[in-house]
């Protein structure tokens, strides 16, 4: 009893060690945002909403916001779509190959973002396509479908089977029983997708910056700022790029959460 | 009887090269309940989901009311399925769950929930009707997922062991509620199990499977009493099975030598032919114990090996010296004059009518 004290002590401090580490720069970037001076140093400067006024007075700033809520709210349409698609060709139907089409389909995340980037460039702008906002979308909508797909097919895990059935049983139709139960169904892991993948293509920098061309998001004009200068406005786009993520993602945790709860009790 | 509701006509189901069902053929009539027992793997589950329609025959014929139903898609059938999981569905309440096949079928809003309550309010949970399936308890469900099929008005009702998931005393109050509702609807009932006693409680009519095949179709009483053959005796159970070569043929009964000893059987419509082999079977209830050899012809001398205790009837497993096994039901007060215990040594009799003898295939 008095071993296992400790050693939850011990591991408690890890884990807050952990969190630490991982939260400690955006923590710090939050808090010099609020900063007066330019230069980010200890001790601090006045408290001071400057960064902020001025990146809220930027109209490139405000048109990459308006790129990025665009881009990434379609891309979440669009990859929970081709997820939802592919999950459930994998839970209705048996093929040959299925094997390799699953890891087919989960390959794009393992493929490293820039070489993804390049990939994606040099397709696009071969079929005329690159340097467009639908560009961006397409790209992301590709990295993004596996995470759908992955969301999904857990869920669909967890139907009986019969479920399908027994609504043919019942005189449903094909495509009356996709509307009525499927989605139905599936409906908190749909809403966990959409989150998810907006929140993954809200923050994803390299390959937006590949083939956006002119059409900058958040994470480009972050960079496009650093590179020129020292600018805390950084600071306060990163927070806000940060919070928004965020938020997407404690959805989709909140979505996935609540379905494993109910998915325990029926 | 009345006329056939559905035909199986040679009807086969080919998995690959796995035959899970070869050639059934058998009539299922308007308004009876018909059980279909055997154990698992025989192929039951699959012909009734071949009446559904969610599997298609590879071979011959199902028709209901005279129609070909091979390629009837499920959801342009009324053959509505209770399911062994009951296969509710779990984001809808009680009502929508009832509901849900008049939706599919596109009756009005106000007659879906019309016809929902009336159903629910005959399972007697109408109470329920708002509650989400997962805050239903087992029985509860069950009601649920009748109702959900019957308000569909069928003429005939699917049941693929629907009791499996209740417990012991929920099942006995289900069984009573199902034949009530055949009874009053008047509806054609299909049921598959793997239990004798819900088969035998509830069916006018009983098949049972093996192995794909029909073993034999008849009323509860025919089956346990008169089994067609070797297959059904064992997997009804609680029965003597004797096999031996016939010795003599005399008229309406028959003499037939067993490793147990020589018994005489009656004939009823087998063909026995002298020198073959033969087998027959007495049930386990028609058997009697005396201490004192019986005067008959139809004895054995045995040693007690167990018995076994369900409420008031007792099953006493008996071996002779041969070590053939033999079983003797009967009321625990009976039993009770004799003070036997394991290993005590006692006679056992049948009359002649009690035997059956099997056909030898």
């Amino acid at each position: 009893m008095k071993q296992s004290q400790t050693l939850n002590f011990i591991l408690g401090i890890y884990v807050v060690m952990i969190f630490a580490f991982v939260f400690a720069p955006i923590i710090f970037s939050m808090v010099f945002s609020f900063n007066s001076q330019r230069f980010p140093t200890i001790p601090l400067g006045e408290f001071s909403t400057e960064w902020y006024e001025k990146v809220l007075a930027d109209p490139d700033i405000w048109k990459a916001a308006r790129n990025s809520l665009i881009v990434s709210f379609s891309t979440a349409l669009i990859a929970t779509f081709l997820g939802f698609c592919t999950a459930y060709s994998d839970f209705r139907y048996n093929f040959r190959f299925k094997g390799p089409y699953l890891a087919l389909i989960l390959l794009p995340p393992t493929i490293p973002l820039i070489i993804m980037a390049l990939a994606m460039l040099a397709w696009l702008s071969k079929i005329g396509m690159s340097g467009q906002l639908y560009s961006i979308i397409i790209a992301h909508s590709v990295l993004t479908a596996p995470f759908a797909m992955a969301v999904i097919r857990l869920r669909l895990n967890q139907m009986d089977p019969d479920l399908e059935s027994a609504a043919w049983n019942l005189g449903g139709s094909e495509w009356k029983t996709m509307r009525y139960v499927i989605v139905p169904f599936c409906k908190p892991a749909i809403f966990s997708s959409l989150f998810l993948t907006a929140a993954v293509s809200f923050d994803e920098f390299a390959v937006s910056w590949f083939v956006s061309g002119l059409n900058s998001t958040l994470p480009v004009v972050v960079l496009e700022i650093v590179q020129g200068n020292i600018d805390p406005q950084v600071n306060a786009i990163g927070t806000f790029v940060f919070l928004t993520s965020m938020t997407l993602v404690v959805l989709a945790q909140l979505f996935f959460a609540s379905r494993q709860i109910k998915g325990m009790q029926s | 009887m009345s006329k056939p509701l559905v035909i199986f006509d040679k009807v086969q189901k080919h998995f690959g090269s796995f035959v899970a069902v070869k050639g059934l053929d058998f009539e299922i009539h308007q308004g009876e309940f018909l059980a279909i027992m055997g154990p698992s793997g025989c192929g039951k589950t699959t012909t009734l989901r071949m009446l559904a329609g969610l599997e298609a025959p590879s071979v011959g014929e199902i028709r209901l009311n005279g129609r070909v139903m091979n390629d009837v898609a499920p959801h342009e059938r009324d053959t509505p399925l209770v399911w062994q999981s009951l296969a509710l569905f779990p984001f809808l309440t009680a009502r929508e769950n009832v509901e849900f096949g008049l939706k599919m079928r596109g009756v009005s809003k106000a007659e879906r929930k019309q016809r929902a309550i009336k159903w629910l309010d005959k399972m007697g949970i109408l109470e329920f009707e708002n509650r989400h399936i997962s805050t239903l308890s087992g029985g509860q469900r069950q009601r649920v997922a009748l109702a959900r099929s019957l308000v569909m008005e069928p003429q005939i009702l699917l049941l693929d062991e629907p009791l499996s998931a209740l417990d012991a005393h929920l099942v006995i109050r289900m069984q009573a509620v199902l034949t009530d509702l055949q009874r009053e609807l008047g509806i054609t009932f299909v049921y598959v199990t793997h239990s004798q006693s819900e088969a035998f409680a509830m069916a006018d009519r009983v098949i049972i499977m093996g192995k794909g095949e029909i073993g034999q179709i008849g009323t509860p009483k025919e089956i346990y009493r008169a089994p067609a053959n070797r297959f059904v005796a064992e997997f009804v159970g609680r029965n003597n099975i004797l096999a031996g070569k016939v010795k003599s043929i005399d008229g309406r009964s028959a003499q037939i030598t067993t490793p147990s000893g020589i018994f005489t059987v009656p004939t009823n419509e087998v063909q026995l032919l002298e020198g073959h082999k033969a087998s027959f079977v007495i049930s386990a209830d028609l058997m009697h114990i005396a201490t004192e050899e019986p005067s008959g012809t139809n004895k054995a001398f045995c040693k007690l090996i167990s018995e076994e205790f369900v409420g008031s009837m007792v099953t006493l497993f008996l071996e002779d010296a041969q070590g053939h096994e033999f079983k003797v039901q009967m009321q625990e007060r009976e039993l009770s004059k004799f003070d036997l215990h394991s290993g005590d040594e006692i006679w056992l009799s049948w009359d002649v009518q009690s035997a059956h003898v099997l056909n030898e295939s």
